[in-house]
């Protein structure tokens, strides 16, 4: 019975965060808001580290198949990226390496400030 | 119901796993090529998207239960985070509000319609807050949906590869670089070579994921 008393309250937590996010009107989805959740009962210690880390740690690891399916939805939208290729591809790979350069960088700046 | 789609999903992604496990390269990325690969049996097989995912959107209502399950690596690698609350932060408002402005600036620059920029400013965050945002300000969301994945598989991708070529070893800002750049699949790349990168790269998905749906509806007015 163990797996379900993980899965239950991983869900649990998931279907509180829609619940709050659609009746709050939020602009933060519910996962997310289930996350923090299920962290602020992780650390008063409603929930233990026990009861949720097996199949919390199983959904994590293979999170990467989930984005397949939106991924394909790709074909839906052939002509218009066609047509838009320079600017999407443009604007991806540029926004991405800046991004992830600069936020690298300022932590790294932040962090040897400290030592 | 048809079984076709999950199906075709588990059994393209298993075998480009193995592949990958043997190559290692980055070319061999087994979630764009099982991407790559169900478009083109779905275009040459003349089936829809929407017959595909009857079945595949189970995998895709996942993410819901998998985002919040990153409470546990988080939890774990919560005396560390406390310890650098502070890059924390500071490390996802400036990435957070970087990747909402380049990805704005660079797609209007190259000549991108307004469709296509209110789609791509919030494709750094995960798929959920990124529909919903797109939503708000009058972007596509299954576009967005798209640019989201792309986003997220060239952190998939290339990610600690990138670290390495700029020189950055701590743990915290590769982490943190992961997460706010890309999303959940930077952090399930992450995440299964170093535990507290992954927890940090999570947490500051979330949090940029917060950031954003709060800050980018406003930021767009006056852009």
């Amino acid at each position: 019975m163990k797996p379900y008393r993980g899965l239950a309250i991983i869900f649990g937590f998931y279907a509180i965060g829609e619940l709050t996010s659609s009746a709050l009107d939020l602009p933060v989805p519910g996962s997310v808001l289930g996350m923090l959740f299920l962290l602020g009962a992780l650390l008063s210690g409603a929930v233990k580290l026990e009861w949720v880390e097996g199949e919390a740690e199983f959904l994590v690891r293979n999170m990467s198949v989930m984005f397949i399916p939106p991924g394909v939805g790709i074909i839906t939208y052939t002509a218009l990226i066609r047509s838009q290729a320079v600017p999407i591809l443009g604007a991806l790979i540029i926004s991405f390496l800046v991004t992830f350069a600069i936020t690298a960088k300022t932590v790294e700046f932040l962090r040897r400030g400290r030592e | 119901m048809n079984p076709y789609g999950i199906t075709l999903t588990l059994v393209v992604f298993y075998l480009f796993s193995e592949l990958h496990a043997r190559k290692k390269a980055f070319y061999t990325n087994p979630v764009l090529l099982s991407i790559a690969t169900i478009a083109a049996v779905l275009r040459l097989g003349g089936f829809s998207y929407d017959s595909y995912m009857e079945s595949a959107v189970f995998l895709k209502f996942l993410l819901g239960p998998a985002v919040v399950s990153l409470a546990v690596p988080v939890y774990k690698g919560r005396e560390t985070i406390k310890a650098y609350a502070r890059e924390i932060a500071l490390g996802t408002t400036v990435g957070g509000t970087v990747a909402i402005l380049s990805a704005f600036y660079v797609a209007k620059l190259l000549g991108g319609s307004e469709e296509v920029i209110l789609s791509m400013a919030p494709k750094s965050v995960t798929t959920a807050i990124a529909i919903g945002v797109s939503e708000k300000i009058g972007g596509i969301p299954v576009l967005t949906a798209v640019l989201v994945v792309l986003t997220g598989l060239l952190g998939n991708a290339f990610a600690p590869e990138l670290l390495n070529v700029i020189k950055v070893q701590d743990r915290i800002a590769r982490g943190l670089a992961t997460g706010v750049s890309s999303h959940g699949l930077g952090t399930a790349r992450i995440i299964t070579e170093d535990e507290l990168a992954g927890a940090v790269s999570g947490l500051a998905m979330a949090l940029n994921g917060v950031f954003t749906a709060l800050v980018l509806p406003y930021l767009i007015e006056i852009l």
